[in-house]
């Protein structure tokens, strides 16, 4: 007992660097959300809800909806591409297994940013998708791709695969399978027993997905001003913008507490749904 | 042949180099309880596993009713399984466990909620429906996946050791519960396990399978009393095995010299003098006696007195070294560890086993 007690000090860097690096700017962001921007830069000690006000205007409402919509968009396409890679993947023998894992995985060992530069390459006018298309006959002349609402999408569907690959792999892995075979035994076709067995009980694996993919997928500012080629006004977008280029800090700050606030509801959501105190053990 | 309702034809089976079923065949009449009966690896879930569709042989076929149905698949064979883990879906409750392969097949909402009850109430589980799997203990479970199996009324009902996680006392209970089910309903039950016991107390055949072969198919008290192989005499029950050579007949009467001690048993078709031959004898047949009969020589030290399930378990040591079992009821005896004595038994009682396979390799 008394050992333990003086256990906490073993544990207490770990809150330390928590506290300083996590609380705190988040306590400082809350704050700056509720005062006025000082003419030339900074705030002034007086308290507003200004910042938050000025969001109901149409403009911002609108960038609101659309990342909404392209995050909406992202996970649809990032589930109906990532559920049977990660189902397939699950299912093969065990070092093919490991190879499609580390293709999966290998991204992540360069910078996200560099990833998308690589996407423009491939997209742009005169780029490789353009080139090989023409030179299939496909196509008489270049297709406009890069700079538009797709190449944003398809930049997002890239960056976020991964994050529905893996914990759909993660649950289908999981997959007891003598419970499809009692399916078939019982008269399921292969296809009743995928949807109402290996479906259903892979959900859980599906659903973190989805927050996995659509909580990033409303901030990743990078890859609209990249691929969108800063046409395309996502929140992630206009909270860098306050911040950066205006020099609005409490509007910046107001529209990234809103966003966090957006982030928390869809966690609860999910674990409303679910019922898991986790998403499959990635948070 | 309408009365099969299944036959076994040559069926074989490898995993990359390990051949599991090595030609099997086999006839099952309809409304039979038949049991394979062998220990883990022996390929009795295999076998199970191509009749219910969800492996393929490599040869062999599979007829069903009549029926070729070698290659179809699971779902359009008229034979039901129940898991050795129950496979219940833990998504749904247990009505819609039962009710699962007749809302495939689309049977009117009405007739789905009958049958169900009626399954319900056939396995004692009135009232459960809304529970979900995991809120059930072990035997209800079993129930349930009894249930699932029976609905549809198969003409083969598969099962997989599916008392193998329940305790004794509720194993012993379900035995009977299952034998008194399948007179009910007449379905064919294809049984498997590896406890002899349950085997004998349930079965009207028993298949002892051994390294992907057929050892021997019989009625328990054959397979028991009449073992054909040394590997079925050794599996059931407790049996004596010894070796020799006939070196007299006379009377109907075979004199056996194993070892350095000589022995008598019945004699059987076609044996000869000078015939090297292998027989077994039960434990409970052995009898011990002060003064040797005349007709056996088998001296013995008592080495092990101990009291098993309900019978006195005795262990002798021959002058070769080699331990004989013998058990008798009771557990009064008047013999003390270290005692010489001799063994005999009535010759009736030794079971000459691997005839035909005499000169094989053994242990």
């Amino acid at each position: 007992m008394k050992r333990r007690s003086k256990a906490w000090i073993l544990v207490a860097p770990l809150y330390l660097v928590t506290i300083v690096l996590v609380f705190l700017p988040l306590i400082y962001i809350v704050a700056l959300s509720f005062l006025k921007k000082d003419v030339l830069w900074g705030v002034t000690n007086e308290w507003t809800l200004g910042n938050y006000r000025q969001m109901l205007d149409p403009v911002y409402l609108k960038t609101f909806v659309d990342s909404l919509k392209l995050a909406f968009a992202t996970t649809v396409i990032t589930t109906l591409l990532g559920y049977p890679f990660g189902y397939f993947m699950a299912k093969l023998p065990p070092r093919w297994r490991n190879l499609c894992m580390l293709l999966v995985v290998v991204p992540f060992w360069t910078n996200a940013l560099i990833r998308i530069y690589g996407w423009m390459i491939l997209l742009r006018a005169k780029g490789v998708l353009n080139t090989a298309l023409m030179a299939l006959g496909i196509l008489s002349q270049p297709m406009k791709i890069l700079y538009t609402y797709s190449a944003v999408l398809i930049g997002m569907v890239y960056s976020l695969l991964p994050f529905m690959i893996l914990p759909v792999y993660n649950s289908v892995e999981k997959m007891d399978w003598s419970l499809v075979e009692a399916s078939r035994d019982l008269g399921a076709t292969a296809i009743e027993a995928f949807f109402t067995v290996t479906l259903k009980l892979t959900l859980p694996g599906v659903l973190s997905g989805f927050v996995l993919v659509f909580v990033p997928s409303i901030g990743l500012f990078f890859i609209s001003d990249l691929l969108g080629g800063g046409k395309i006004m996502l929140v992630g977008n206009l909270i860098k913008n306050q911040l950066l280029q205006a020099r609005d800090w409490p509007f910046g700050a107001a529209l990234s507490v809103v966003m966090m606030l957006l982030t928390l509801l869809i966690i609860l959501l999910y674990r409303k749904i679910t019922g898991a105190k986790d998403l499959e053990g990635f948070f | 042949m309408s009365e099969n309702i299944l036959e076994l034809k040559q069926i074989r089976k490898s995993f990359g180099d390990t051949e599991v079923l090595k030609g099997i065949s086999l006839c099952i009449h309809k409304g039979e309880f038949i049991t394979f009966l062998g220990s883990s690896g022996c390929g009795k879930t295999t076998t199970l596993r191509i009749i219910a569709g969800l492996e393929t042989p490599d040869s062999g076929s599979v007829i069903l009713g009549g029926q070729d149905v070698t290659t179809l698949e699971p779902n359009k064979r008229d034979v039901n399984t129940i898991f050795q883990n129950y496979a219940l879906f833990p998504h749904m409750n247990v009505f819609s466990n039962i009710a699962y392969s007749l809302r495939l097949r689309r049977v009117p909402k009405a007739e789905i909620r009958r049958r169900v009850e009626e399954m319900l109430s056939l396995v004692q589980l009135e009232g459960f429906g809304k529970r979900m799997p995991n809120e059930l203990s072990g035997g209800q479970r079993q129930r349930v996946a009894i249930a699932r199996a029976v609905i549809n009324n198969p003409s083969v009902l598969l099962l997989d050791e599916p008392l193998g996680a329940l305790d004794l006392q509720l194993r012993r209970q379900m035995q009977q519960e299952l034998k008194k089910l399948q007179k009910k309903l007449g379905i064919t039950f294809l049984y498997i396990t590896h406890d002899q016991e349950e085997a004998i107390n349930m079965s009207d055949r028993i298949v002892v399978m051994n390294e992907g072969r057929f050892e021997q198919i019989g009625a328990p008290a054959q397979i028991y009393d009449r073992p054909k192989t040394s590997f079925v005499a050794g599996f059931i029950g407790t049996a004596n095995l010894f070796q020799g050579k006939v070196v007299s007949i006379e009377d109907g009467m075979a004199v056996i010299q194993t070892g350095e001690d000589r022995v008598c048993a019945a004699v059987e078709n076609g044996m000869r003098i000078g015939e090297p031959v292998t027989f077994a004898v039960r434990s409970e047949n052995v009898l011990v006696t002060k003064d040797p009969h005349p007709n056996f020589r088998l001296p013995a030290t008592v080495s092990e007195n101990s009291f098993v399930g309900g019978m006195l378990r005795l262990g002798f040591t021959l002058s070769d070294g080699r331990t004989i079992i013998s058990s008798k009821h009771g557990i009064r005896t008047h013999i003390t560890l270290g005692q010489p004595v001799y063994l005999c038994w009535e010759p009736g009682n030794a079971v000459f086993v691997d005839r035909g396979g005499a000169d094989e390799a053994q242990e």
